[in-house]
């Protein structure tokens, strides 16, 4: 099934979450056939047959209980393998005091039906005259940290990247921080993954990935354009 | 013990205090409003599957119609289809019979339960056609976006829809009040605790956790109806309010809630199980007790729906592992089903058909949870298709799967018939086809990142590729052939239980003490007082002739 993926990824941290979904895919495919395989083939050996009676097994001895408590015990462990290995995981991607120096600053906003993105600039600082703000569009220099802050200005969104291997709601009255960074260039899109109203299903934007020069062209351009309209 | 005085039709049918009657009455309006749930799934499937082109002719398909057609099928498939049928349906026919009592604790609270239940329906079917539609904010109504009228343009519809969804948690207290002192205080001399059946243990438990659960989200949501219609601030964190609040509150019930209907369904399984493959039930002490781990677990899961909510993220580890923990109990159940068939002898008749295909289905639900479980994985799949196809393998095989099997099973003492059994089989064939055709496309949909409530998926190029397209049509298709399935059930019901074959007491030679009664119970249930001589699952024991020795027989010689 993960073979029909169609895509990409293009974050850092984003192969570590192929990578745990890949090992839990196919732990869950195997017990999940075997456990089938066994059920269907208990249905067919032990079905009605003349003269032949059901077994007397209450499983009232902890040997007997053993058939059903070893298996269960197993799954448990796999289950404490897949969080061993999932914890570090979510921690890189999730925790706001792992976030790596970042190179780009940029505070995300949501709102019903639209995202717009507004660069911290030259002093690395949001909120002040050097700010820029793009519509629609979250470009970013390729293999750069880049730091959000999430904001929204009304109901629950979700900032959904889904070539980032990235999502996270975005609360009314909080600012919740987040990283990422982008390995390889093109346009991507991003959705809202929270059912925010009527024209939810629009609330769409793009993701441009491209090298750091172009980018900082680009960004002075803004910078340039801002001032202009400020004036 | 049985009634003999005349009663007019109304106290009879309509008021009836009889438990009996009132299962009946919440299991066919569970029923019914199944029909409309499942024809709203019928209706924005295809939306899904051609969204550009008029969905049956009536015209394309406003956004924020198909907001409401969602958020309403998860409603009532949840409060409105397995609440009713599974714990107050099942639970009202199944609880006093297999105690041995002549009916409920309480019957006149039970009649008020079902009938403040029929009020919260009307209530929740009005709030369709309110000016402003039905609530279209998802199931779990979230603030801001369900208390804001401006922000989802839905006024009437999320009052009545709160104050549905209120009425119907009234309606079960009373019925889990019921429930807990029927199975508990009500049974027969000779019967223990241990001696329970596996049914009356689970639905029990199911509605002390129900019991302990819905107090919260009572709360969460009069204060959704303060903020909306007087201006609190509960929710509006320029108020001071904070919208996650909503969310711990919702789910601190709503995940409880997922085993309040699963643990009745597991119920039904052990006894169609154990009676049709002629088998006791595979460590009953054992099982008992992970129902009552697992009652207690579901109350610290709750913030793995919370995952990317914005929750502190330090928490993932905590919720995550005691999600991981929550699983030993059911891997219990599973398993020990499916030791319960090991070495019996098996009878396929429909009832049992359905009880394999639940853990068959049921099997694919869990073992796909741990995938939503694991954080890291979370936070790619979390709101995509992926979930809903995972919960749909959990919650249709509870809603419907089980349900089926218990109205096959059980039919002869709702109805004093037995059902079809070549209509069942079409019945269980048909469904069991066109649920896996409905929803296993849409686990590859979600790996791909498909978005879950969004009413038109070509608004995105990743989602409008001929692979995404096709997922979604497959789908569509198997959901048509789903609700086609079930129509030789509905004629099946309707037409065993008047011209059916006329059953006797115990057409499956069971063991509980609900087959030691008429086919259908008269009022007052049993013709003599109850005794139980022995545990639930006397099915083919070493040393005598018979292969089953029912708990209401007198001990045999050698026994």
């Amino acid at each position: 099934m993960l073979d029909s993926l169609p895509l990409e990824n293009i974050s850092t941290f984003g192969a570590d979450v192929d990578a745990i979904t890949a090992f839990v895919w196919w732990i869950i495919v195997g017990w999940g056939l075997a456990a089938e395989a066994i059920f269907i083939w208990f249905l067919i050996i032990y079905r009605k047959k003349d003269g032949v009676r059901a077994a007397w097994t209450p499983a009232t001895t902890l040997r007997s209980t053993a058939w059903v408590l070893v298996p269960t015990f197993i799954v448990l462990l796999f289950d404490l393998v897949i969080e061993h290995r999932s914890a570090p995981i979510w921690d890189t991607i999730k925790d706001p005091a792992q976030i790596p120096q970042h190179e780009v600053l940029v505070r995300i906003r949501a709102r019903q039906f639209a995202w717009d993105f507004t660069y911290a600039g030259e002093d690395g600082k949001l909120d002040t005259a050097d700010d820029f703000t793009s519509m629609s569009e979250l470009r970013v220099p390729r293999n750069k940290v880049v730091r959000f802050q999430l904001e929204s200005l009304d109901v629950i969104h979700s900032f959904w990247v889904p070539v980032l291997r990235l999502k996270q709601d975005i609360v009314p009255g909080r600012f919740i921080p987040g990283w990422f960074e982008a390995t390889t260039d093109g346009e991507y899109e991003i959705a809202c993954a929270e059912i925010c109203g009527a024209s939810h299903t629009q609330m769409r934007a793009l993701l441009v990935v491209e090298s750091a020069e172009k980018f900082a062209k680009w960004a002075a351009t803004q910078v340039e354009q801002n001032a202009l309209t400020l004036n | 013990m049985s009634h003999t005085a005349e009663e007019s039709f109304i106290s009879k049918y309509v008021f009836s205090v009889d438990h009996k009657v009132i299962a009946k009455q919440y299991m066919i309006t569970g029923l019914l409003m199944a029909i409309v749930g499942g024809l709203l799934a019928g209706v924005f499937r295809t939306q899904l599957a051609w969204p550009d082109e008029p969905v049956f002719g009536l015209g394309i398909m406003a956004p924020h119609v198909y907001n409401a057609m969602v958020t309403m099928h998860g409603t009532i498939m949840v409060f409105w289809v397995a609440m009713p049928v599974l714990v107050a349906g099942f639970g009202n026919l199944l609880v006093p019979l297999m105690v041995g009592a002549d009916d409920m604790a309480f019957p006149r609270l039970n009649m008020t339960s079902y009938w403040v239940f029929f009020l919260s329906t009307i209530v929740l079917i009005i709030s369709f056609f309110v000016p402003g539609g039905a609530a279209a904010g998802g199931w779990t109504s979230y603030p801001p976006l369900s208390n804001s009228i401006e922000a989802s343009g839905v006024n009437w519809g999320v009052n009545l829809w709160v104050l549905a969804v209120a009425l119907e948690f009234v309606a079960f207290l009373l019925g889990g009040i019921n429930i807990i002192t029927t199975g508990i205080n009500m049974r027969v001399p000779g019967m223990s605790m241990w001696d329970l059946p596996l049914f009356v243990w689970e639905t029990v438990i199911a509605s002390i956790v129900f019991l302990l659960s819905v107090g919260p989200l009572i709360g969460g949501a009069v204060m959704i109806l303060l903020d909306r219609n007087f201006g609190t601030g509960f929710y509006d964190p320029i108020q001071g309010g904070d919208p996650l609040l909503f969310q711990h509150l919702f789910w601190f019930f709503g995940h409880p809630e997922v085993y309040v209907i699963l643990l009745p369904a597991l119920g039904i399984l052990g006894e169609v199980l154990c009676a049709n493959s002629r088998k006791t039930l595979y460590g009953y002490k054992m099982i008992v007790w992970s129902v009552i781990v697992a009652g207690i677990l579901s109350f610290v899961v709750w913030a793995h729906h919370q995952f990317v909510s914005g929750i502190d993220p330090r928490l993932a580890f905590p919720f995550s592992l005691m999600t991981i923990l929550i699983s030993v109990p059911f891997a219990v159940h599973l398993f020990a089903f499916i030791a319960t068939v090991w070495r019996g002898s098996i009878r396929f008749n429909t009832a049992m058909l359905f009880a394999c295909g639940f853990v068959a289905l049921f099997l694919i639900g869990g073992v796909t949870g741990i995938m939503n479980g694991t954080a890291a994985i979370d936070i790619y799949i979390h709101d995509t298709y992926f979930v809903v196809a995972h919960f749909h393998y959990t919650l249709v095989p509870i809603t419907f799967i089980a349900t089926f099997a218990g109205i096959y099973h059980w039919f002869p003492k709702l109805f004093g018939s037995l059902m079809n059994e070549t209509l069942g089989k079409i019945h269980f064939l048909g469904t069991f086809v066109f649920l896996n055709l409905t929803f296993l496309p849409q686990f590859n949909l979600g790996m791909m990142g498909h978005h879950r409530r969004i009413a038109n998926p070509t608004a995105f190029d990743f989602l409008s590729t001929s692979d995404a397209l096709f997922l979604q049509e497959l789908s569509t298709i198997g959901t048509y052939g789903l609700l086609l399935a079930q129509i030789p059930f509905v004629f099946n019901f309707f037409s065993s239980m008047f011209r059916g074959e006329k059953a006797e007491r115990n057409p499956w030679q069971a063991t509980t003490l609900e087959w030691n009664t008429e086919s259908p119970p008269g009022h007052g249930n049993f013709d003599a007082p109850q005794k139980a001589y022995r545990g639930p699952y006397v099915y083919s024991p070493e040393g005598v002739s018979v292969d089953f020795l029912p708990q209401f027989e007198p001990p045999q010689d050698g026994e």
